[in-house]
């Protein structure tokens, strides 16, 4: 089957969702490839590069359509792409499904089958193809690269002759891909970096890449994000609150915000308000990663770069990725690569698109004529494999009621048992004669001595323990010394049996146990 | 003839040896307990001696002098490694000896009872005592030396399985003859039957039908335990040698034997619990062998098991602050411990916290790990149980897991149809780096995957937990 790959026609788009590199790969699946003419050149791969490569070169994107079984591409297509498709053809490209309802209508009149990428799901075995990992990465890359651009001073701290620099400070909202690949980039220049997620177990990995976590000082029980596949989800009121009460209190010593809290399918949340941004200082930066959903920011212009009245520079871009048009193709051509591959497991240049599969049903939204959006739950769940349990924190009544409900219980098993263990013992008492219930008294007396010295015992002793029993156990050899005087033979004999054993035993154990007890030692 | 003496060192003899118990709730004072206890023993059997076992002194002196010599070496001789074996073999003594007093005393009762009173009269020691009884107290006699035979008889044939097992002379795998624990109970069943047939006619042949089949009790009821559950074997054979002599002594009517076997028989007992409680399973399931159904499939295991070697483990050790090190039966298998003992001396030579993590079934037998630390040295104070050290695992830059399995099975606390769910685990997963040495891939004694293996800061770390450590050792000066 032949894969092509058009120009993207999305104004300054510069990605290419093929490069020289994976059409070679791809070639080794058993694809041929094709091309549209220039379609890599902004990326900085030309006609040649890829001829070179042994892809087809096409003029003309309906030439390129015409020609192709698959069609791989970077945006999701325009109403003139939609056109093209038809039965037998497969687009895999991002398709923004959610908000995208004439595309998948479209898609589905024509019969053809559209693999959306950034519905392909967050488990392990997925995210080589999770492009939206790998967009988000430069797009958190390249923030911190535009804010500095967009800053006049250093990231780091310097001590010069010429006077002292402050480090930078920098917050980066939402500790996702873009947001980690942010922290990383903004502590290896040198910035003194905070971060903030509302998903608290994200902490550890804020603080691996060298950031600061921003706690709230908010005691609800807060979401777990590892049970809606990593995503942050909508927040509490109060939560919101008590989180905007922390930005508006950090505001005027931050030189640079760095905003990148997306919620699945929803407008991007107002984390950065008005009067934040006011409290800023002239010339400090904010990167709205989440403009293209209205951004984190008031003020956000999508796509533009503005100054506030206060000299606070919003950037709003939404082309990150095509901004590092040659990195951000690199890695999404070895994305779509990766998906080829799982849809090619024979390696026979024929795509065998198995619906039973998690991850191709999950980021399949037309297939045969037929709307497969949105996906059931993958059978695999996602990172964590389930919540963790949260055990409330009792206020002190409750704890005391706990406890006093406890001791109950406690008393009353322990006066049921020793109810019946007197009933028991009343009942042997009745018929044993009283030489019998002498002994018996001691041995019962043992017993309950036995339990409550061996309970203190230290875990790490029970083997000495477990010696020393044995060598006592021996004491057996006082009814063998009692009876070996006995006129019959026989009793001499298994007496004398029984001694030599016992005698073995005593020495044995006592030793051993001896040797054991000197070995442990302090440091 | 009294032997107020006798009493009086038999009281002394009781408390010694329950300060001798005591004692072993902390290491120091341990060392001044196992005194007590040989002390105590010295004092009860001269008592016995120059009182009521003065017949034939001589020999029972030398016998005693023979079997210390044996004993003597064997102490002296044993690896600490074959510490479980050497206390299940010792426990089958015990036990057999107490089926030898127990028919002798069975003897002496058939004896004296044929006696008239007259020759009753010029009897002493413990045929004496038997003289005086009358009918309801022969009675209870019988059962109590019934049951002193029946429970050594299985005490003796259970250990000496037992001791099999773990000197590796049996197969350690769960065997069953055909007819499974129906034998057992079929057993069980004729045993009961013999002892009313022996209470009405006090013949012999009902109690030699006992022993026997009380012996097959016991070597089947062990030969169908396998090897991981052999600390709750061993424990639970401790306490049957205590009950043992707590019957022997009830037929001799010996305080100082009953006192001794219920401090033995509670001991042991309260062992097998804590190993119960540690495996999350009860004392049936454990002794009728095999663990308790599956309640449905296993959850899927994701990911692959990744390989490191020396190199890589070194590298990581070196730029670790803490490190808790998880032994278990594959340590004491490979003879490793002398090795891990050095890790642990040239790591905390470069200021490494390290520690160790032991959980309370770790090993053949309870607190056999610790065993085995101490002979190599390792101080006690950085030996820490599984309740001390789970809370630190977050904070541990790296976990080695030598030789165990089960004991870090995430899957007990994850997976509810595990078949070790809701077993307390050492949580080593959660430490930032997980090093598991293991002779290969596989899943060890009871066959359950172990999602450890797969977690993605684990890596396997494949072969002898000797020859690993040895090449590690290389690396880290």
């Amino acid at each position: 089957m032949k894969l092509g790959t058009p120009k993207e026609t999305f104004a300054g788009e510069a990605r290419v969702a093929m490069t020289p590199d994976s059409a070679r790969q791809l070639q080794k699946l058993g694809y041929d490839c094709a091309i549209e003419s220039g379609a890599g050149a902004a990326a900085g791969f030309s006609d040649a590069l890829y001829a070179d490569a042994g892809v087809e070169v096409i003029d003309g994107a309906a030439d390129l359509w015409k020609a192709v079984d698959i069609v791989a591409k970077v945006r999701e297509p325009d109403e003139a792409e939609l056109t093209y498709l038809e039965a037998g053809k497969t687009l895999i490209s991002f398709f923004n499904p959610a908000g995208n309802e004439a595309g998948m209508e479209a898609a589905k009149t024509a019969g053809a089958n559209v693999i959306a990428m950034e519905m392909v799901p967050r488990i392990s075995r997925a995210q080589k193809m999770d492009a939206l990992s790998s967009m988000a990465n430069i797009a958190g890359y390249r923030a911190v690269i535009e804010a500095g651009n967009n800053f006049g001073r250093f990231f780091t701290g310097q001590v010069t002759a010429a006077g002292k620099v402050p480090p930078a400070k920098v917050l980066v909202v939402g500790a996702g891909v873009a947001g980690l690949a942010a922290i990383g980039t903004s502590t290896s220049l040198g910035a003194i970096t905070y971060a903030f997620d509302v998903r608290p177990e994200v902490a550890e990995q804020v603080e691996s890449m060298g950031a600061e976590f921003v706690y709230l000082d908010f005691d609800e029980e807060q979401q777990d994000g590892a049970a809606t596949g990593g995503y942050a989800s909508v927040q509490s009121e109060e939560f919101r609150n008590a989180q905007l009460a922390k930005f508006r209190e950090i505001a005027p010593e931050i030189d640079i915000v760095i905003t990148t809290a997306l919620i699945p399918n929803r407008p991007a949340p107002k984390l950065w308000l008005e009067d934040m941004v006011q409290a800023m200082k002239p010339g400090s930066v904010i990167i709205d990663l989440a403009a293209e959903r209205g951004g984190n920011a008031e003020g956000t212009v999508k796509d533009e770069k503005i100054v506030t009245d206060n000299g606070v520079t919003i950037v709003g871009y939404t082309d990150f990725p095509s901004r590092m048009a040659t990195q951000s193709s690199n890695l999404y051509a070895t994305n779509i690569r990766h998906m080829m591959t799982d849809l090619t497991p024979e390696k026979d240049g024929t795509v065998n698109h198995n619906m039973e599969d998690d991850v191709i049903r999950g980021a399949t939204v037309t297939h045969e004529g037929e709307i497969t959006f949105p996906p059931p739950p993958p059978k695999v769940a996602a990172i964590a494999a389930k919540p963790k349990e949260v055990v409330p924190e009792l206020t002190p009544e409750e704890k005391r009621a706990q406890e006093v409900a406890e001791f109950k219980a406690q008393t009353k098993q322990q006066v049921t048992l020793l109810a019946v263990g007197a009933a028991l013992l009343l009942g042997v008492g009745l018929i044993a004669p009283a030489s019998f219930m002498q002994h018996f008294i001691v041995f019962v007396l043992s017993i309950f001595i036995g339990f409550q010295v061996i309970w203190n015992v230290s875990h790490s002793l029970h083997t000495p323990l477990m010696a020393v029993t044995n060598a006592i156990s021996s004491i057996i050899i006082l009814g063998a010394l009692m009876q070996i005087g006995s006129g019959s033979w026989l009793v001499i004999l298994l007496g004398a049996l029984s001694v030599f054993m016992a005698g073995i035993n005593i020495f044995g154990g006592f030793l051993v146990t001896r040797r054991m007890l000197a070995m442990f030692q302090k440091s | 003839m009294e032997y107020g003496f006798t009493t009086a060192a038999y009281v002394v003899a009781a408390v010694l040896f329950i300060l001798s118990l005591g004692g072993l709730s902390g290491q120091e004072s341990a060392k001044r307990a196992v005194w007590y206890g040989m002390v105590g023993m010295a004092l009860a059997v001269f008592a016995t001696l120059i009182g009521p076992g003065s017949g034939l002194w001589v020999l029972s002196v030398l016998l005693i002098a023979g079997g210390g010599l044996i004993g003597y070496m064997l102490a002296s001789k044993v690896e600490m490694t074959q510490m479980p074996e050497l206390v299940a073999g010792m426990h089958a003594l015990v036990g057999l000896a107490a089926v030898f007093v127990g028919l002798n005393a069975h003897i002496e009762l058939g004896r004296v009872l044929l006696m008239d009173d007259s020759a009753k009269k010029t009897l002493e020691g413990f045929a004496a005592l038997l003289a005086k009884k009358d009918g309801v107290e022969i009675g209870i006699l019988r059962v109590e030396l019934f049951l002193g035979v029946f429970i050594g008889a299985v005490t003796f044939t259970g250990s000496v399985v037992a001791y099999g097992k773990l000197s590796g002379k049996i197969t350690s795998a769960a065997t069953k003859l055909p007819g499974g624990h129906l034998l057992n109970i079929a057993a069980a069943v004729i045993s009961i039957v013999t002892l009313f047939w022996y209470m009405g006619s006090g013949g012999f042949f009902p109690l030699f039908i006992m022993t026997l089949a009380a012996l097959f009790i016991g070597y089947h009821l062990i030969m169908g335990i396998g090897g991981a559950d052999m600390p709750v074997v061993v424990s639970m054979l401790n306490s049957y040698s205590g009950w043992a002599a707590a019957a022997i002594g009830f037929s001799l009517g010996n305080d100082l034997l009953i006192v001794v076997g219920a401090l033995v028989g509670s001991s042991g007992a309260i062992l097998s619990y804590i190993m119960c409680k540690a495996m999350n399973r009860s004392f049936v399931s454990v002794i009728l062998g095999g663990f308790g159904g599956a309640s449905g499939p296993a959850m899927e295991v994701e990911g692959e098991q990744i390989a490191i070697d020396a190199d890589g483990v070194a590298a990581a050790l070196e730029e670790a602050d803490s490190v808790v090190i998880i032994p278990g039966y594959g340590m004491a298998v490979a003879q490793a411990q002398q090795n891990v003992a050095e890790l642990t001396r040239r790591l905390r030579a470069k200021g490494k916290n390290v520690r160790f993590a032991i959980h309370p079934v770790a090993g053949r037998l309870p607190g056999h790990m610790n065993v085995l630390l101490a002979e190599a040295k390792v101080p006690y104070d950085i030996v820490l149980e599984m309740e001390e050290i789970n809370d630190d695992f977050p904070e541990t830059d790296v976990a080695i897991v030598i030789g165990s399995n089960d004991i870090v099975n995430p899957a007990a606390q994850e997976d509810p149809n595990s078949p070790i769910a809701g077993m307390p685990v050492l949580e080593c997963w959660k430490a930032k780096q997980v090093f598991v040495s293991k002779r290969g891939q596989g899943t060890g004694y009871s066959g359950i995957e172990n999602p450890l293996f797969y977690k993605e800061n684990t890596r396997m770390f494949y072969g002898d937990a000797k020859a690993s450590l040895d090449s590690l050792l290389t690396m880290i000066s």
